[in-house]
C-alpha cells in the first residue's frame, strides 16, 4: 500500500512529462520510518545524455547532497520514481506502449532499498494519459504491487504503524476515508 | 588512520545492524580490507573484479571516489566514508 498526496502525484507526472522522452527519475522524501511521502526532490538523470528514453541513474553527486539533507531534516527516501516512456525490453503486455511494470534492470536495484517503494509512471507521449503503479519487495524478496491510495491530506488516513489512530477514535461521526 | 564508515541498510547484515562503524586504512582500498576482517562478506558487496561495484556509490568526506581515484582515493584520519547504494533502472 502507497498513501501518497494528490500533489506529489501531480508533481511527478509533471516532471515525466517536462523530460519525455527522456526518463524522468527522483525521490519522495518523508520523516524516517514513516512510510509517507511529504515532499518531492526530482534528480537528474545521469545516464541518458542522447534521451534516448531507456535508462536512469540518479547523479551520485546529487543523491549524496540529498542524502546528507534527508539526514538533518531525519527524512528518509519513501518512494524513487521514475518514468517509462519507451517499449519496455521484455513487455509484459502486446500493447507496444510504455509500461509501469519494474524491468529486470529496476528490480535489481529495487534489491538494495527493500522497504523503498519504487514508483513509475508510464507514458507514451509528453501529453499523454499517464499509467502510475508502485511496487514493493515483499519478505521474500518478490516484487509486490503496491495498492496506491491517492488523499488530498494525510489527516484522517492510517499511513503508519501507530502514527495516525484511526478516526473513529477521534471524531465517531466523521467519515472514514481510510 | 581510522575513519568513520556509514553503512546502507542493505549492508547492515554485515554489521550487526549497526549504521555507523569504525575502520583503519589510509585509502579505501585499505579501509573495505578492514572492514571486511571485522565485518565479514561486506567486500564482496562493494568490489568486483578489483572495483567498485556499479551497485554502490562510494563518498570520502562528502566526494565521491569515482571523480578521486576510487579504490586509490586517501582517506584521512578521521575522516568520513559513506557509502549508499546506487539508484538506477530503465525500461
Amino acid at each position: 500500500m502507497l498513501v501518497i498526496r494528490a500533489d506529489l502525484v501531480e508533481e511527478i507526472v509533471a516532471h515525466a512529462r517536462r523530460d519525455h522522452p527522456r526518463e524522468a527519475c527522483g525521490q519522495l522524501l518523508g520523516p524516517e520510518e514513516s512510510d509517507r511521502p511529504e515532499r518531492y526532490v526530482p534528480m537528474t538523470n545521469a545516464d541518458d545524455a542522447e534521451a534516448r528514453g531507456s535508462d536512469y541513474r540518479f547523479d551520485s553527486r546529487e543523491q549524496f547532497a540529498v542524502h546528507k539533507q534527508a539526514l538533518e531534516n531525519d527524512e528518509e527516501p519513501v518512494v524513487v520514481f521514475h518514468s517509462h516512456t519507451r517499449v519496455p525490453r521484455r513487455p509484459l503486455t502486446d500493447s507496444g506502449r510504455p509500461e509501469a511494470y519494474p524491468s529486470v534492470k529496476d528490480i535489481e536495484y529495487m534489491g538494495l532499498q527493500p522497504g523503498v517503494h519504487f514508483a513509475i509512471v508510464a507514458l507514451t507521449g509528453p501529453d499523454a494519459e499517464p499509467d502510475l503503479r508502485s511496487f514493493l519487495l515483499g519478505p521474500d524478496g518478490e516484487v509486490v504491487e503496491d495498492e496506491i491510495q491517492v488523499v488530498e491530506n494525510y489527516m484522517f488516513s492510517h499511513t503508519g504503524a501507530g502514527d495516525v489512530p484511526p478516526v473513529a477514535a477521534l471524531a465517531p461521526d466523521v467519515p472514514d476515508r481510510s | 588512520m581510522s575513519a568513520t564508515v556509514s553503512i546502507p541498510t542493505i549492508l547492515r547484515t554485515h554489521t550487526g545492524g549497526e549504521k555507523q562503524v569504525k575502520a583503519d586504512g589510509s585509502t579505501l582500498q585499505e579501509v573495505i580490507a578492514d572492514l571486511d576482517a571485522n565485518h565479514p562478506g561486506i567486500k564482496d558487496r562493494l568490489v568486483t573484479d578489483g572495483a567498485l561495484h556499479r551497485f554502490v556509490n562510494v563518498y570520502v568526506n562528502d566526494e565521491d571516489v569515482r571523480f578521486a581515484g576510487g579504490l586509490d582515493a586517501q582517506v584521512p584520519d578521521g575522516g568520513t566514508v559513506t557509502i549508499l547504494p546506487a539508484v538506477a533502472g530503465g525500461r
